[in-house]
């Protein structure tokens, strides 16, 4: 005889878990006392949200499926952010959480709440254990459905007398996945694969845009081998940041609102556009009627509600980027140059690089410079949301996938420091560092508790400009420099690291800089940088929100720093 | 915009309905009609929805209604030859006298069944298409319709061809 929570742990081991973020509460004590003695590692987060943010920080950076853990009512409600989080960027995640006896569902129970009623809409799919015989079956599911397909979370809610009911311990059909409506396509079509090779080979002026599927599909090698074949520049978004190194010839670096200008200038002068894991979201297309206006468009993606959803597309093909571009390879032997169009890439690339003033001043964007030459080609880079993150996309030169962890389609702040606990625990031998804001660390600054406790070696690297920098930025180009509840008090993050027990320091000169990342990174444990940055930068380029990518703002400054 | 009628077979489970309207009001789509109910295989329902949109709207919903885990087969029958149905109760007042008969000249033109006979009042079961149904609503009106109640559409494709077949 099994009780639900044994069958549980067991159903974990089985799907290879080795590290659980969560938070323990009064359903799912009968979880935690069958925690106690599994080897299933449990890290005791300080809020739920760090607890699936860190689940989703470390799905992104090992491909595996994380697992976070929470109790019923708030302690579920607390993982709503993180679900949407990662369901916007599709990461696998399976959440669980605990809920009230079922005689007791639907009578308002003390920490009673409709978790799955409220999470349908942010998960990939999820369930309400009502008996303690479909556990089994219904774990196997959750981590099938997380991590098939296009990812993205799955939630199961355990009642606590479906923990603690015994049953015998059976593994037969009853107890298989059991999924008819659940078939995803990974094989391209073979007519579309045959119109895509004659419109790629035909194409003059091709480029590629790749994205986040590119790297949930491990496709990155193959898209750089094509892309190498077919001389075609690739520019990324967000999410694809990594599939190709940054300083490969044919990498243009990110496109969209923040993107390099030459990588909008190749969007827009393109005759084709070979679209591999994306979705033509607003913050990449600007307005979609001049997004590459002049580009017959191919879009590979494993979701076939994704392809046509924002532009029309000449050439869907639904299927498994790897295994698409695998078949493309195959199918297309020859190389196959485009000099005209090359040389008019790399006129864009020379003569409109990523600048910034390098005055002396103390700005944001050298912190990373410095940071990506101190690192090379080690490190993952975790970032919050906002100019941090603009910045750390434009400045870190990304060298493979998995190496850049962010929230992108939720753009959650207070997600990047607790995604790196669980980064960190999928890399133990990787330095880890977050990119944060003041604003955006101070939504999550409890989890100096949990990195202090369980000497998580995080360093923290925090862009301080006392503004809410990335909203600051909007209002001074779009209101007339209103700064409306934007600016932040100073805050002395080393103190507050220190009473934690970590080690810290404030940094106000650009000359320590390097000096000062450097002991970060020899430092063994967690370690805190608080960089005093010139207050009202601004990321640049920026296409205003709604015009053509082709239309962006350079390098304006405040108004106070122009001559 | 164009009216188009999915059939829908799902598991048979608590809460998918809920998944199927709540992706319905979540993506602004609009559901005309819905009815639902249990179908010839086992454990599985079939869910009729008549919902208006333009092309890339009516695409979207058949590929977020087929993302959904417990949807196992959508589709599209208004292009295809196919019948559809809905069915009516309708409480009529009607006096014993000429009103009565009147309404029961109605109900039989109509091929409508009288279910309930009460001292001043009848209660006709309709079946037809939307159009059938209005028209004898409207007859119905003068003699003052008491209340009235309609199930959503349901509609299957004619000939053998079926949902898991397709067209």
């Amino acid at each position: 005889m099994k009780s639900g929570a044994q069958i549980l742990i067991e159903g974990l081991k089985e799907q290879g878990v080795e590290v659980i973020f969560g938070y323990p509460g009064g359903v799912v004590l009968p979880i935690y006392d069958e925690l106690y003695d599994s080897d299933i590692r449990h890290i005791l987060v300080r809020h739920e949200q760090a607890a699936i943010h860190a689940a989703d920080g470390y799905a992104r950076a090992s491909g595996k499926v994380g697992v976070c853990l929470a109790t019923s009512g708030p302690g579920a409600c607390n993982l709503v952010t993180g679900l949407a989080t990662a369901y916007m960027d599709s990461i696998p995640v399976v959440a669980l959480t605990g809920q009230v006896p079922t005689m007791l569902l639907g009578n308002d129970a003390f920490q009673e709440s409709d978790i799955t009623g409220i999470t349908m809409p942010v998960t990939k799919h999820n369930y309400l254990v009502q008996d303690v015989r479909d556990l089994k079956r219904i774990i196997r599911e959750a981590f099938f459905i997380a991590g098939t397909g296009r990812k993205g979370p799955v939630l199961i809610d355990i009642p606590k007398d479906v923990s603690t009911t015994k049953i015998p311990d059976e593994d037969g059909p009853e107890q298989q996945i059991r999924l008819r409506g659940y078939k995803p396509t990974y094989q391209g079509h073979g007519k579309q694969i045959q119109k895509a090779i004659e419109l790629l080979i035909s194409s003059k002026r091709p480029i590629i845009y790749a994205g986040g599927g590119v790297i949930s599909s491990n496709a990155s090698e193959e898209l750089v081998a094509f892309a190498e074949r077919m001389c075609m520049p690739i520019t990324t978004t967000l999410m694809g940041l990594g599939c190709i190194p940054a300083d490969h010839p044919l990498n243009l670096g990110m496109l969209g609102m923040h993107g390099t200008e030459y990588a909008n200038y190749a969007i827009t002068g393109s005759d084709l556009l070979f679209s591999i894991g994306v979705r033509f979201d607003d913050r990449v297309t600007g307005n979609l009627a001049t997004f590459a206006p002049n580009a017959k468009i191919i879009h590979i993606d494993i979701d076939p509600a994704e392809i046509g959803k924002n532009k029309p597309v000449d050439v869907p093909i639904v299927g498994d980027a790897k295994i698409i571009l695998a078949d493309l390879l195959k199918k297309i032997p020859e190389s196959c140059p485009h000099p005209e169009w090359s040389a008019q890439v790399q006129g864009w690339k020379t003569n409109h690089p990523l600048r910034f003033k390098e005055d002396g001043a103390l700005r944001p964007q050298l912190v990373l410079k410095k940071l990506s030459e101190i690192l090379g080609t080690r490190g993952v880079i975790v970032s919050e949301v906002g100019q941090n993150q603009m910045w750390t996309a434009q400045y870190f030169r990304f060298s493979r996938p998995r190496q850049w962890i962010s929230s992108g389609g939720l753009g959650t702040m207070g997600y990047g420091f607790p995604a790196a606990m669980g980064v960190q625990y999928a890399c133990p031998d990787e330095p880890v560092f977050v990119i944060a804001g003041d604003g955006s660390f101070q939504m999550n600054i409890q989890e100096l508790g949990t990195i202090a406790q369980y000497q998580i070696p995080v360093k923290v690297v925090i862009l301080n400009n006392q503004f809410l920098g990335m909203v600051r930025q909007w209002q001074e180009l779009f209101y007339e420099r209103r700064y409306s509840y934007t600016e932040l008090p100073e805050v002395a993050f080393a103190k507050i690291a220190q009473a934690y027990g970590i080690e810290a320091e404030t940094i106000t000169d650009a000359g320590d800089v390097e000096g000062a990342l450097q002991r970060a990174l020899d430092h063994k444990g967690p370690y805190l940088l608080d960089f005093r940055v010139v207050r009202e930068e601004n990321v640049f380029p920026m296409v205003p929100a709604g015009a053509a990518i082709s239309e962006m703002i350079v390098g304006k400054h405040t108004e106070h720093e122009e001559e | 915009m164009n009216r188009h009628i999915f059939s829908v077979l799902v598991e048979d489970s608590p809460g998918v309905l809920s998944r199927v309207t709540g992706l319905f009001s979540r993506r602004g789509f609009n559901i005309e009609s819905l009815a639902v109910g249990t179908c010839e295989q086992p454990q599985t329902s079939r869910i009729t929805i008549v919902v208006s949109g333009n092309d890339v709207q009516i695409e979207q919903v058949k590929k977020q209604l087929n993302k959904l885990i417990e949807v196992i087969k959508v589709l599209d029958i208004t292009e295809a030859e196919h019948v559809e149905r809905e069915l009516a109760l309708i409480k009529v007042k009607a006096d014993p006298g000429d009103a009565r008969s009147e309404v029961l000249q109605v109900a039989g033109i109509f091929r409508a069944k009288i279910i309930d006979v009460g001292s001043d009042s009848l209660m006709i079961e309709i079946t037809g298409d939307s159009g059938k149904i209005a028209a004898i609503e409207d007859l119905l009106k003068p003699y003052g319709v008491l209340e009235m109640v309609r199930t959503g559409k349901i509609a299957l494709q004619r000939g053998t061809a079926t949902v898991c077949t397709g067209r």
